[in-house]
Parts: C-alpha cells; sequence; structure tokens
C-alpha cells in the first residue's frame, strides 16, 4: 500500500497541486478569489456547459449503439468473433491525434460521406458524438457484454417456465442482474467524454471546447495560468464525483451472481430477428469502427511501392534528429518501461484493496487511483516539467519521466483488471493449502499465481496498448530526440508537404497495427472472469 | 493473509525499476556537462546535419535539441521552467510574442558576435540584448492557382480585396488565439486599418463568409484546396492564411516534383514575422550557449535556414537558395508593427476579436 500510495503522491498529486499552485498563488497567498471571477464569465460557463451536454450526448449515444453489440458479443457464437472484439477495441487504444485525422478524412470534407452524398459533419457536433462513439464502443461490450455473457441464461428461461412473457423475464431477471454494469460503462463513457481533448480539438474547429481543451488553450496558448488552475480544479471536482459514482456501482456489481462459464452462452443465432441483429451489429461496427481505420491505412498507401513507408526510414534532418522509424522502438521501450512500473503499482494497490481488513480509507484509494483518467494530461504533463525539476525527485532531463506519466494512466486499467480477479480467489483453497502443509511461498506460488496469472497478463497488455497511444502528457515531456510514436505523427502532420502527410498515415498505420496485434494476443489470454474494460 | 506475499514480491519488482530510473536520470541529465550545449525550439526547428556537425567540430561542444511543440507552447512552457531551464538557448519566439518573454525575465543579456551583421529592419531591444534577430518570414494569404484560372478570376490583391463579393466563401483562416499565423494576420489587419477599424474590417470579413480553424495544419493542410495535403483531403476554400515561403514548399516537398509552384501568394496580405533566439536565464552552460547563438549568425547557419524552416536570412549578404528565387519571394512591403504596441494590445484584442468572430 505505502508504494502506491507514495507513487501518486510524487507523480500525480504533487505536479498537479504545483501547476494549481502556480496559478492561483501570487506572492504566497492563495487567490481563491479567482475562483468565482473566472466562473462568472460567459464564455467559461459555456465550456461548462458544452462539456457537459455534450458527454451526456456521447454517453446515450454510445449506449444505443453499443448496447445490441455488446450483446450480439456476449450471446452469438459465430466465425471471427475474437478478431471482431480485439478489433473493437483498438480504437480504445489508438492515439486521439490519428483518429481525429482519420475520422476527418471520413466525414469530413472529400471523405465517403462526402463522395457518396455530399454529406460533411466536419466542425459539427455530431463528427465529435460519432467520433466518442468510436473511441468507446469498446468500453461498453467489454464492461457489459463481459457480464452479460457470464449471466445464466437458464435463469431467464426459468422465468418464462414459470408463465413470465419474454419481455417480462428479460425485465425481471436479466435487466437487474445486467443494469449496474450498465451504470459503470455509462459513467465510464461519460468520464472519457467529460474530459476530451484531441478529438474536440481535431473534429471540433475552434468554436466547440471542452473543459479539457479550454484548459490545454489557457495554459499553453494564452497562458492565463489563473483560468487554467480554476478550470483544472473545477473538473477535479467534477471527475471525483463521477469516479464516487462509479465506485458505487462497481460495489454494488459485485454482488452475487450466479455467473457461468461464457462459452456455454453464446450460440449460433437462430432467426430471422437474430439474424438480422448480428447483421445489423456487424455493419454499425464496420461503418464506424473498421472504416474511418481502413481511410487511415488507405491513405498511407496511398504512394507507389509503400513509398510513405519506405520515407520512414530516411534520415534526413528534418523533423528529427532520427529517422521517424526510431519512433517506433522509442514507443517499445517507453511502452515496456510504463507497463512494468504501472504493473508494479497497480498490482499493490490491487492487492491491498483485495484484503479484508481493507478499511474505508483504502476503499477511498481505490476512486483516487483513477483519478489520473480524468484529470487533464496536460495539467499532469505541465506539472511534471515545473515540480519534478529539483532534488529530491530531480527526473526532468531523463528519460523515465516519459513511462511515469504512461504508467498513470495505465494503473487505473491494471487495478481494474486485478481486482475482481484477486477478490475471487476463494481463501478457502490457500487454507487448505496451509493446513496440508505448504508454506506460505508455496501457496502464493500454486493456489494464487496460477489463478491471478492470465490476469496480470492481461491487465500488463492493457497498460501496454493505452501506454502506446498516450499522447497529451507524453507530447510535453518526450525529448525530441526520442519521440513516441504518437508525438511523431503529430509532429509529422505539422508540417507541410504531401510526403510529411504521408509518412504520418504510414506511421499511424503501424501504431494501429501494433495495438491491434497487443489486443489479438490478449484476446486469447482472457479469462472473461476479468475486467471491466 | 498472503497478499502480504504479493506485496513482497511486487515490491521487490518496484525497488528494480526505481533503481533503473535512478541510473537512468544520471546518465542523461545533458545540461550541465561543459560539453554539451542544449537548445530548445519549436516543433520547426531543423537544420542540416553537416552544418551543425561543423559547429560541433569547430566549438567542441555537443549540440542537443529539444523541439516543445508549436511556437507558442513553445515559449509558454520555457516560461513555467526558467527557474530550472530545459537548455541554455531558446529559439524560435517571434515578434508577436516577444514581449510575454521579455516581461516574464525568459532571457539574459548576451550581443552575439554578429550583431552587426544584422540588417537594421530586425533588430530589436538594442540597449539590453536579451535576443538576436535570427530569421523572418511573412504571414500571407496564399490562393490556389488552378481555382482562379478556372473561374477567371483574378487573386485578391490587398486585404480589402478579401472582404469583396467576388471572394465570397473562399478564404480559411486560423484562430489567432491559438496559431501564430492566425495571431499574424489579425495584427495584419490591425496593422492596415488601425486601432479601432480592424473590427468593422473582420465584421465584413466574417460577413464574407470567412472560416476560422484551430491551427494552420488544418487550415492549409484540410481546408485550403491548392495544397497537396488540401487537395487530397478535399479541401474547398482557394485561400488560406499561410506563409509567403510556403509555394516554395509545395515545390521542394511535392511527390512528384511539380514543375511550378501551384500556389499563389497575395503580397498586399502580408505581415512580417521576426523570430529570436535569446540565452535563458539560468542556463546551465553560458559560454556553449553564447558560443551557439553566435553561431546562428553565421553566413553558414543562415544560408542553410531557408530550405530547413522555410524562413529568411537576417543578415547582410546571405543567399537564399534557387527555389526561394524561382516560386517565391519576399513581401515588398509587408505590414509590421512595433513589438510595444504589439505588447500593449495583443491580448485585448485577441480577447476581442474571439467574442467578435468566434462566439
Amino acid at each position: 500500500m505505502a508504494l502506491p500510495v507514495a507513487f501518486f503522491a510524487v507523480f500525480f498529486a504533487y505536479p498537479v497541486a504545483a501547476i494549481v499552485a502556480r496559478g492561483l498563488k501570487v506572492d504566497g497567498a492563495w487567490q481563491l478569489g479567482r475562483i468565482g471571477d473566472v466562473l462568472a464569465q460567459s464564455d467559461i460557463r459555456h465550456v461548462l456547459w458544452f462539456t457537459t451536454w455534450q458527454a451526456l450526448a456521447s454517453t446515450v449515444l454510445t449506449l444505443l449503439i453499443a448496447l445490441p453489440g455488446a450483446y450480439v458479443f456476449a450471446r452469438f457464437d459465430f466465425p471471427g468473433r475474437h478478431v471482431l472484439r480485439a478489433v473493437v477495441t483498438v480504437p480504445f487504444v489508438l492515439p486521439t491525434v490519428v483518429v481525429g485525422t482519420a475520422f476527418l478524412a471520413l466525414v469530413g470534407r472529400g471523405g465517403l460521406l462526402d463522395d457518396l452524398w455530399g454529406v460533411r459533419l466536419d466542425t459539427t457536433v455530431w463528427a465529435i458524438l460519432l467520433a466518442h462513439v468510436f473511441f468507446n464502443y469498446a468500453v461498453v461490450v467489454r464492461t457489459v457484454g463481459g457480464l452479460w455473457a457470464q449471466l445464466d441464461p437458464r435463469q431467464e428461461e426459468a422465468a418464462r417456465m414459470l408463465g413470465a412473457s419474454r419481455l417480462r423475464a428479460w425485465r425481471k431477471v436479466t435487466l437487474p442482474a445486467l443494469a449496474p454494469a450498465v451504470a459503470a460503462a455509462a459513467l465510464m463513457v461519460f468520464l472519457f467524454t467529460f474530459t476530451s481533448f484531441g478529438v474536440v480539438q481535431i473534429l471540433g474547429g475552434p468554436t466547440f471546447s471542452t473543459l479539457e481543451v479550454e484548459i490545454y488553450r489557457q495554459t499553453s496558448e494564452i497562458f492565463d495560468l489563473a483560468t487554467a488552475a480554476v478550470l483544472t480544479i473545477v473538473q477535479f471536482v467534477a471527475v471525483g464525483a463521477i469516479l464516487a459514482v462509479h465506485a458505487w456501482t462497481v460495489r454494488r456489481r459485485e454482488t452475487a451472481l450466479r455467473l457461468v462459464d461464457p462459452s456455454v452462452t453464446a450460440r449460433r443465432p437462430r432467426g430471422a430477428g437474430q439474424w438480422s441483429l448480428l447483421a445489423g451489429v456487424l455493419v454499425s461496427v464496420l461503418l464506424l469502427l473498421v472504416l474511418p481505420l481502413a481511410v487511415l491505412v488507405q491513405r498511407s498507401l496511398d504512394s507507389p511501392d509503400f513509398g510513405y513507408y519506405r520515407a520512414l526510414t530516411h534520415d534526413d534532418g528534418g523533423t528529427f534528429l532520427v529517422p521517424p522509424i526510431a519512433a517506433i522502438g522509442n514507443s517499445l521501450e517507453y511502452a515496456v518501461a510504463a507497463t512494468a512500473i504501472a504493473v508494479v503499482i497497480g498490482g499493490l494497490a490491487a492487492a491491498a484493496l483485495t484484503r479484508r481488513d481493507a478499511g474505508r480509507l483504502v476503499r477511498g484509494f481505490d476512486a483516487l487511483l483513477m483519478l489520473p483518467l480524468g484529470v487533464s494530461a496536460v495539467t499532469v504533463g505541465f506539472g511534471f516539467l515545473i515540480s519534478l525539476d529539483k532534488p529530491p525527485v530531480d527526473l526532468r532531463s531523463s528519460w523515465i519521466l516519459v513511462p511515469l506519466a504512461q504508467a498513470l494512466v495505465g494503473v487505473p486499467f491494471v487495478v481494474r483488471t486485478m481486482l475482481p480477479v484477486l477478490r475471487a480467489v476463494d481463501g478457502r483453497l490457500r487454507e487448505a493449502a496451509a493446513v496440508l502443509g505448504a508454506s506460505p511461498w508455496r501457496v502464493w506460488r500454486e493456489v494464487d499465481l496460477p489463478l491471478v496469472r492470465r490476469a496480470l497478463l492481461i491487465a500488463a497488455g492493457f497498460a501496454f496498448a493505452v501506454s502506446l497511444g498516450e499522447f497529451g502528457a507524453t507530447v510535453f515531456i518526450a525529448r525530441p530526440d526520442n519521440p513516441t510514436l504518437p508525438v511523431a505523427v503529430a509532429r509529422l502532420l505539422s508540417r507541410p508537404g504531401d510526403l510529411n502527410y504521408g509518412q504520418a498515415m504510414a506511421l499511424s498505420a503501424i501504431l494501429m497495427v501494433v495495438c491491434a496485434v497487443a489486443l489479438l494476443v490478449l484476446e486469447r489470454l482472457r479469462t472473461d472472469r476479468t475486467g471491466e474494460f | 493473509m498472503n497478499t502480504k506475499k504479493y506485496c513482497a514480491v511486487l515490491v521487490g519488482l518496484g525497488l528494480v525499476t526505481l533503481s533503473a530510473c535512478g541510473s537512468g536520470s544520471d546518465q542523461s541529465s545533458g545540461s550541465g556537462s561543459d560539453k554539451t550545449v542544449t537548445l530548445v525550439s519549436h516543433d520547426s526547428w531543423a537544420v542540416s546535419k553537416n552544418v551543425l556537425k561543423d559547429f560541433e567540430k569547430q566549438s567542441g561542444y555537443t549540440v542537443k535539441v529539444l523541439k516543445d511543440g508549436d511556437a507558442g507552447q513553445a515559449v509558454n512552457k520555457a516560461i513555467l521552467t526558467k527557474d530550472n531551464p530545459q537548455g541554455d538557448v531558446f529559439f524560435g519566439v517571434d515578434n508577436t510574442l516577444l514581449s510575454r518573454a521579455l516581461d516574464n525575465g525568459l532571457f539574459q543579456s548576451y550581443d552575439a558576435k554578429g550583431s552587426a551583421t544584422v540588417k537594421p529592419a530586425y533588430r530589436v531591444d538594442e540597449t539590453k540584448h536579451r535576443v538576436t534577430p535570427i530569421d523572418t518570414g511573412d504571414i500571407c494569404v496564399n490562393y490556389d492557382k488552378a481555382y482562379f484560372s478556372k473561374h477567371k478570376l483574378t487573386p485578391p490583391a490587398s486585404f480589402a480585396d478579401l472582404v469583396k463579393p467576388a471572394y465570397k466563401n473562399l478564404l480559411v483562416t486560423e484562430n489567432a488565439a491559438t496559431s501564430s499565423p492566425g495571431l499574424g494576420f489579425l495584427l495584419g489587419s490591425a496593422a492596415q486599418f488601425g486601432d479601432d477599424g480592424w473590427q468593422t474590417y473582420w465584421k465584413k470579413l466574417q460577413a464574407n463568409g470567412v472560416k476560422v480553424v484551430d491551427g494552420w495544419e488544418q487550415a492549409y493542410d484540410q481546408e485550403f484546396s491548392g495544397s497537396a495535403g488540401g487537395k487530397k483531403a478535399g479541401g474547398d476554400r482557394p485561400l488560406v492564411v499561410s506563409y509567403a515561403s510556403s509555394p516554395p514548399a509545395e515545390v521542394i516537398y511535392g511527390d512528384p516534383k511539380p514543375t511550378t509552384a501551384p500556389t499563389g501568394v497575395s503580397y498586399g496580405t502580408c505581415f512580417r514575422q521576426t523570430e529570436y533566439a535569446g540565452l535563458l536565464s539560468n542556463a546551465g552552460n553560458t559560454k556553449g550557449g553564447k558560443a551557439f547563438i553566435d553561431f546562428l549568425l553565421t553566413k553558414e547557419f543562415q544560408q542553410d535556414m531557408p530550405l530547413n524552416m522555410f524562413v529568411y536570412p537576417v543578415i547582410e549578404g546571405a543567399q537564399v537558395p534557387q527555389e526561394f528565387v524561382e516560386y517565391g519571394r519576399q513581401a515588398p512591403d509587408p505590414e509590421t508593427m512595433a513589438p510595444a504596441k504589439i505588447a500593449a494590445n495583443r491580448d485585448q484584442w485577441v480577447k476581442s476579436w474571439t467574442s467578435l468572430v468566434l462566439k
């Protein structure tokens, strides 16, 4: 417990507090009156309003589109199901800058919709909402679908046998069991869209701004640190509230349900209704999730003989001091280090949270661990720079800064994946082993390890993929001679000319493939009891 | 409880990780070393390898470059970290943001060796020498040649032309609050129409269908119909706020290379931008930093700069490359504005502009 707490204190709370203090402290005195001033501005209130309603709209839309998907993935057995399940997760770990550009190519001018029907959605709120669905589809499929697959269908059948109508049986049996998972998924989607950054920045144009985007603008472009600090606090409070509700729903979900192995609940679709549901879901996945990625790949190949890919190996002294391809190696190294940190910190935290004597304080820490997901990456990045630059923690010019920031985002995934599995380990197994004379070490090795090993691998895989795609904080602290993939993509995109643009597309495609492969491996490992993601 | 066991193992792992961090930071903290000079700049910083090697060979310093996002971001970040700066020299603060850097004490005085060769028009801060002018460029409206010849329309020549009905819904520009060409274009209009006139001008521009996007990349590579990226993205605005050096860039980065530039420049819409370098306050290696600033004013660097950063040299007698002569030129009579005036008005103007044009 001590290590995760120390980790979060030094690498999260301290940097964030430092940057807030920088904005709100004048000559050593807190200027808390600024909070009222900033919130009274009509521009800022507009941002708050827009942030909230677009998050609500995105959440509703995501649930509408993804819940049928969750059902199909949970209950239907069809060829390619596992591959497709991994495919829908790819968007979730892609860097926002890549996705934004790919989406613009789809719904923007000259995009597919434009070509076919003359429909353009760029700089409208629809582009933002659709991209949010693209990102968060997987959250619903994995959170709700994961549980749905384990609900025993015989319970519903029993209710029908006793005379309940199909609808009534579903409403009385399945819905109550599913509701907490739906609520948890909805809250996660709301959290991610409430703090949306890259998507809104790229697709929203200058008129749409979420809290996170506004924090970035105020800090990085307008240099109004006081306003940025106030907005950070506002976002902090809002995210804290969302997480508190989330923690509550998660706890409710852990009430005993009769769960079965998902492989018995899934079966081939029967009848026209089920087949058309399956077809509908496949079409929506194809249009919303696969198409933007396909446009990306198509553009990366839009040069004879893989010209854009070959250009990646050229060291022309232009954008970087190294060939862009070197970013792949950097990214992998950073991601491995970040994964190691995230697994250690997250694993320790999850272990501490599982202890039966864990008190309220520890449970509160559970929610706190999720905070990095919702707190502005920009704030964290800037905070790192101004706070970790003097002894005792002088890491400013160290490479470890990047993995540390990435690990912050990875830890929540590790905790969320490990927690249910650790909690499910039956204490009696350990006692039995101990009674039979096993040493504590042996008990751990023979009982616990085999049970959690797969979960640990999955957690590591997720942390790895998330680290690989992290952009917001990395862009401030990654060293230019060691750019990560997302940073390299953003840099290439910001330079004029075909070749740079094509190289950005090619690097994005590579990143996408690496993430997809990582996720496919995870699918093979999945134990199905694991995870809310 | 066996969770204790997990903890033991994980703590072990953790110590390995953390000790790795410790040794990592020792190896790579560079700015303290006398042999290394660290440059902090924006993303557009670029130099030919052999030119930089020459400097390293002659001076005995190793140059480390930290590119920190776009120009505004890099300046703001440098100010945030000025007590313990990331490097020794900062390059890339321009005349629109110069006052922010100077007022926040980002730089210390140094009169560079070549400062006498800098053309007088570009010199600033000559009493304190906190910054040294390095390059210059013009922010101008670019046009798509194909569009205008197809529609038998003359491209706009001036700020005033842009509000004419013939050019309705043709122009895309950048957010002045977040983008340096956007800010430059706003300042250009303010220089042209005066402190009171620019708001009326922007109302007319808005009535004439100007589109505002967040950054240069989106404006130029997505919305503009004349650039390679814009063509691909199906951009439909034939006028864009960009640079006078963008047409040569279209040729040089063209794939395949076109024989003539597909875009042109409306020279009556230009605002001149000058970029400066300075020795950072609290720099770890002031001696190396000074040597590096001297290097930035050498003929070798000044002549290497145009093809790398698409800007013009500031010293007397520096040659510009053939492509620059062939496919573009510097604006003959750009708008300019005194740094003090920019400093006094910038934030207020951007605020008024934002509520006028965006909200």
